[in-house]
């Protein structure tokens, strides 16, 4: 194996790894605050990959520009989707909570397929294409792109979570949902916060992804299983620890892939998934 | 760590009562009819495609019910099952086309094997609470996909077909559709009564213990991670030997059809249809959900639109939202509040 190759496939693991990284943050902050595995986060990355194909196939409006439309979009149908379904559950079993969301995936993927067709879509001209030339390796210009806004965005919500007031208030309901309430901190008003903006999170991530990957009604199932590794390797609620971990999980995937053959890279993430859970169940930066 | 075992002796009565599921009453004289129905329904049902409906339903209903010992008595919400399923499949197909072995004994082979295998993972992953446990379950479901996809000994991607030359009893092989019902009937029947042994033994107490009072149970010395690996086990068993039928009467498989996603699913959403945690409640949650699952697929399924997909899915949330008991939970319910309201109605008099 030669060091170009090695370097090449770092780079672009790292890159997919940033959007791996933004995928799991929105997720990583549901289950943060509320304690809820999210099974439809990858839904909400796909509809955010239609979103903004259809702004660009109707209105011929880049995905790049579109990108605080979708996110909005994103957000109302995160909140909508709390306030419709999962507040009911809310102190439901787990059994209850996990089937209301699978069906949420189910239900979304039912709806794209109605809506949209199976068939595979793309952006086919994009502002940014074509590759970069740095120090020797090539880098597609769209997964860089991607790679930085995905970045943007992910600082961009732990300063929120940490420098706002209302970051501050969903920090204080992930804590401790009691005594934030005795603080005069409205529980219900900061769940629905939680799922407008992980949902917006994924919904970014759709748009960035929209330009160089293919768009089709069952793409989530690509994305959520890693989600997972990224938020548990990250610890859950952690968003500095899944920007961490996602890049970790796309080094690991490709590196994975390149040793092993494409067809295990998942594999090799799910094992290191499964290694993660017995020795440090609280993940990189989880709390114990 | 290492407690005070408890004695092996059932617990007293008292406590059974509040742990242990409320009956129907007249439930054997129902059950014994159902079972002379089940018996005589080939004899009624003569078109292959009913009977074949009718084996669905009880393969449903098997599997519901073997993942119910873990997923429901014990709580241990497995969304991986159907590694065992493809295991019992895989192998009992393997020892059957490759090692000759009689059908039956590959069978049982499928199942011990699926049981080992249970525990190798339970042993780790039972220090897991919660979602930990269910997403490493689907971790591991999904890991044995992917390695049976690519192991060319074992078909790949391309599958394994079991030959038909030799038919009857001994080679598990028929022509026709009924003894296949009548051995997902046996099976089910097995499984039925297993959980029912399970259910009425200081076991089924335990698991309910670990599923209800984990600390609790833990402060008194019950060893939580051994009895939920053999609740694990106990279906991981069942689950495997459900996948070798099917095999045996597809007579065909690949990692689509014994080893995919849905099926995981499907086996949990049975339970979770008809009552988790109650002996009959899969048998039930199999019928209600075939015959949508049928119904859809006949009403909407030609689009190749989803319409089936989205009923499906919204029936889901529904039963996940608004009656997380299942059928059971909801004629139970509705049981107690006659029997209330009779019990108003006698004290009334008496005043």
């Amino acid at each position: 194996m030669s060091f170009e190759i090695l370097v090449q496939t770092l780079a672009s693991g790292l890159l997919i790894g940033l959007i791996y990284a933004l995928v799991a943050v929105g997720l990583t902050m549901i289950f943060g605050v509320m304690d809820i595995v999210n099974f439809s986060h990858g839904e909400f990355l796909m509809f955010g990959m239609y979103g903004s194909f259809w702004l660009y196939a109707l209105f011929a409006l880049d995905p790049l520009f579109t990108l605080p439309l979708t996110a909005l979009m994103l957000f109302a149908l995160g909140v909508l989707v709390y306030r419709l379904v999962i507040s009911k559950v809310i102190h439901a079993p787990m059994v209850s909570q996990m089937f209301s969301t699978f069906g949420l995936m189910l239900l979304f993927r039912g709806i794209a397929q109605f809506l949209w067709k199976p068939d595979f879509r793309t952006v086919d001209q994009s502002v940014v294409t074509g590759n970069a030339s740095l120090a020797g390796i090539q880098l597609g210009l769209p997964q860089l792109t991607a790679g930085v806004g995905a970045i943007l965005v992910t600082v961009g919500v732990y300063l929120f979570l940490t420098r706002t007031r209302a970051g501050a208030a969903l920090e204080a309901t992930a804590a401790d949902k009691d005594a934030a309430r005795l603080m005069g901190i409205d529980s219900q008003k900061m769940f629905a916060l939680a799922w407008g903006i992980g949902a917006a999170c994924a919904g970014v991530a759709g748009g960035l992804l929209s330009t160089f990957f293919p768009i089709f009604p069952e793409v989530g199932a690509n994305f959520i299983l890693i989600a997972f590794v990224v938020v548990n390797l990250g610890g859950f609620g952690s968003v500095m620890g899944a920007l961490l971990a996602g890049i970790l999980v796309g080094v690991i995937e490709v590196m994975g892939g390149l040793l092993l053959g494409p067809q295990y890279k998942l594999a090799v993430v799910l094992v290191l998934f499964l290694a993660v859970l017995m020795f440090r169940p609280q993940g990189l930066m989880g709390k114990a | 760590m290492k407690g005070i075992e408890m004695s092996k002796n059932p617990p007293p009565a008292a406590a059974m009562a509040t742990l242990a599921p409320p009956r129907l009453r007249y439930g054997r004289v129902l059950v014994a009819l159902a079972l002379l129905a089940a018996l005589a329904l080939p004899q009624f049902v003569g078109s292959p495609a009913h009977q074949n409906t009718a084996i669905l339903v009880l393969m449903a209903a098997q599997l519901g019910v073997a993942w119910n010992i873990v997923g429901g008595y014990a709580g241990q919400v497995s969304l991986g099952h159907v590694a065992f399923y493809g295991l019992g499949a895989y192998t009992s197909t393997l020892l059957l086309t490759v090692a000759h072995w009689n059908p039956w004994l590959a069978m049982l082979a499928g199942g011990v094997l699926a049981a080992a295998v249970s525990l190798m993972i339970g042993w780790p992953c039972f220090r897991l609470k919660g979602h930990y446990f269910t997403m490493a379950t689907i971790a591991v479901a999904e890991i044995v996909q992917i390695v049976f996809t690519n192991w060319e000994f074992a078909g790949a991607a391309v599958g394994l077909t079991i030959p038909m030359d030799e038919q009857g009893w001994a080679a598990m092989v028929f022509a026709d559709k009924a003894p296949y019902y009548y051995i997902a009937l046996g099976l089910l029947a097995l499984t039925l009564l297993v959980n029912f042994l399970i259910e009425r033994s200081y076991l089924g107490f335990y698991f309910r213990a670990i599923k209800d009072e984990p600390d609790a149970a833990r402060s008194l010395g019950v060893s939580l991670v051994r009895y939920k690996q053999v609740a694990f086990a106990v279906s991981s068993f069942f689950t495997a030997l459900g996948g070798s039928l099917y095999a045996q009467k597809e007579l065909y498989i690949d990692p689509v059809s014994v080893l995919g996603t849905g099926l995981s699913i499907k086996m949990a959403l049975v339970s979770i249809l008809g009552g988790i945690g109650s002996l009959f409640g899969p048998v039930i949650g199999a019928g209600v959900l075939t015959m949508i699952d049928e119904g859809t697929r006949m009403l909407f399924g030609g689009s190749g639109r989803g319409t089936d997909l989205i009923i499906y899915a919204a029936l889901i949330i529904v039963i996940a939202v608004y009656y997380p008991t299942g059928v059971v939970g909801w004629v139970r319910r509705f049981a107690q509040r006659r029997q209330a309201r009779r019990q108003r109605k006698a004290e009334g008099e008496q005043v």
